[in-house]
């Protein structure tokens, strides 16, 4: 084994270890989730990264952002993607995608992939990824936030989970966010892709929704 | 008596917990209406642990929670 993952041994088997090395995942989104969950799959020692986003960084994404800094203004977030994983895990093979997912174009992004990694910031392209995933039979995990909260949720094709999350008719009025709030959430959403990728047991169909202003943790469903 | 309990940013203004005497709400909604919620600021309401809506009756016991919509990224 390569001394890089040395520190993941113990908690994890060689064997898995070797296995996520197989894996190919997707990541819906490269700003403020989708920042710190490919860097945690980087590290962690992912085969593949696929990566999409259409955006480019803006002042108000420094607070929370992991990809944005001052010199990463105006950088198309995929883009910027990838010249982190370059640096962070070269093994890695990263593919970065610098469009949105839409209706037209989620099949083909997330082809081939073990697993889908919700990192967007809104729902109408969480109902087309979750529809693309189904289609696919590939399992999501979904990741959402807003300011103190965050919530995750491994999301197995054919079940309805996304649509008990967000029913018709309800909307996103705040889109506050705090520095700490997405890398808790993209933790909780690698700890479950983590989980799923090696075969570990998994409870699916749930929703684990935090609150760190009162440190607490529900699951419901 | 019934039990709401509130959840993230519905806490604002209200606590955690509030228990409304069963009499004054037949459904869900009234509920929604007496903690001046609107409804699409609810995205999960549950009766008992269980997926719910607004329209859906509560009785004397009942535990109500309430979670906002969470969609960041």
């Amino acid at each position: 084994m390569e001394e890089r993952y040395i520190r993941n041994l113990g908690a994890l088997t060689e064997q898995e270890c070797a296995l996520l090395h197989t894996k190919t995942v997707f990541v819906a989104g490269c700003g403020g989730l989708g920042g710190y969950l490919i860097e945690m799959l980087l590290r962690l020692g992912v085969g593949t990264i696929r990566a999409a986003d259409g955006d480019a960084f803006e002042a108000s994404n420094l607070n929370r952002q992991l990809l944005s800094s001052p010199q990463t203004l105006g950088q198309s977030k995929a883009e910027a993607a990838a010249e982190r994983a370059a640096r962070v895990n070269p093994d890695v093979h990263f593919i970065p995608v610098s469009r949105f997912v839409t209706e037209e174009n989620a099949a083909e992004l997330i082809q081939g992939c073990d697993a889908v990694l919700d990192a967007l910031d809104n729902i109408r392209a969480r109902r087309i990824l979750a529809h693309a995933c189904k289609e696919a039979g590939i399992p999501m995990i979904h990741g959402a936030i807003c300011g103190w909260s965050a919530q995750a949720a491994v999301i197995m094709p054919g079940d309805d989970l996304i649509d008990r999350i967000y029913p018709e008719g309800v909307s996103l009025t705040s889109k506050t966010s705090l520095s700490f709030t997405p890398p808790f959430c993209a933790a909780l959403q690698t700890a479950l892709c983590t989980r799923l990728l090696t075969g570990r047991p998994l409870e699916t169909g749930r929703l684990y929704m935090a609150d760190l202003q009162d440190m607490e943790m529900e699951s419901i469903f | 008596m019934i039990e709401v309990r509130f959840f993230a940013t519905l806490r604002d203004g209200r606590g955690k917990i509030a228990q409304v005497p069963a009499v004054e709400a037949a459904t869900a909604g009234d509920l929604l209406r007496r903690f001046e919620i609107p409804v699409e600021e609810v995205a999960i309401l549950l009766i008992n642990g269980f997926h719910s809506r607004p329209e859906d009756p509560v009785k004397e016991g009942d535990v109500i929670s309430l979670f906002p919509p969470v969609g960041g990224g």
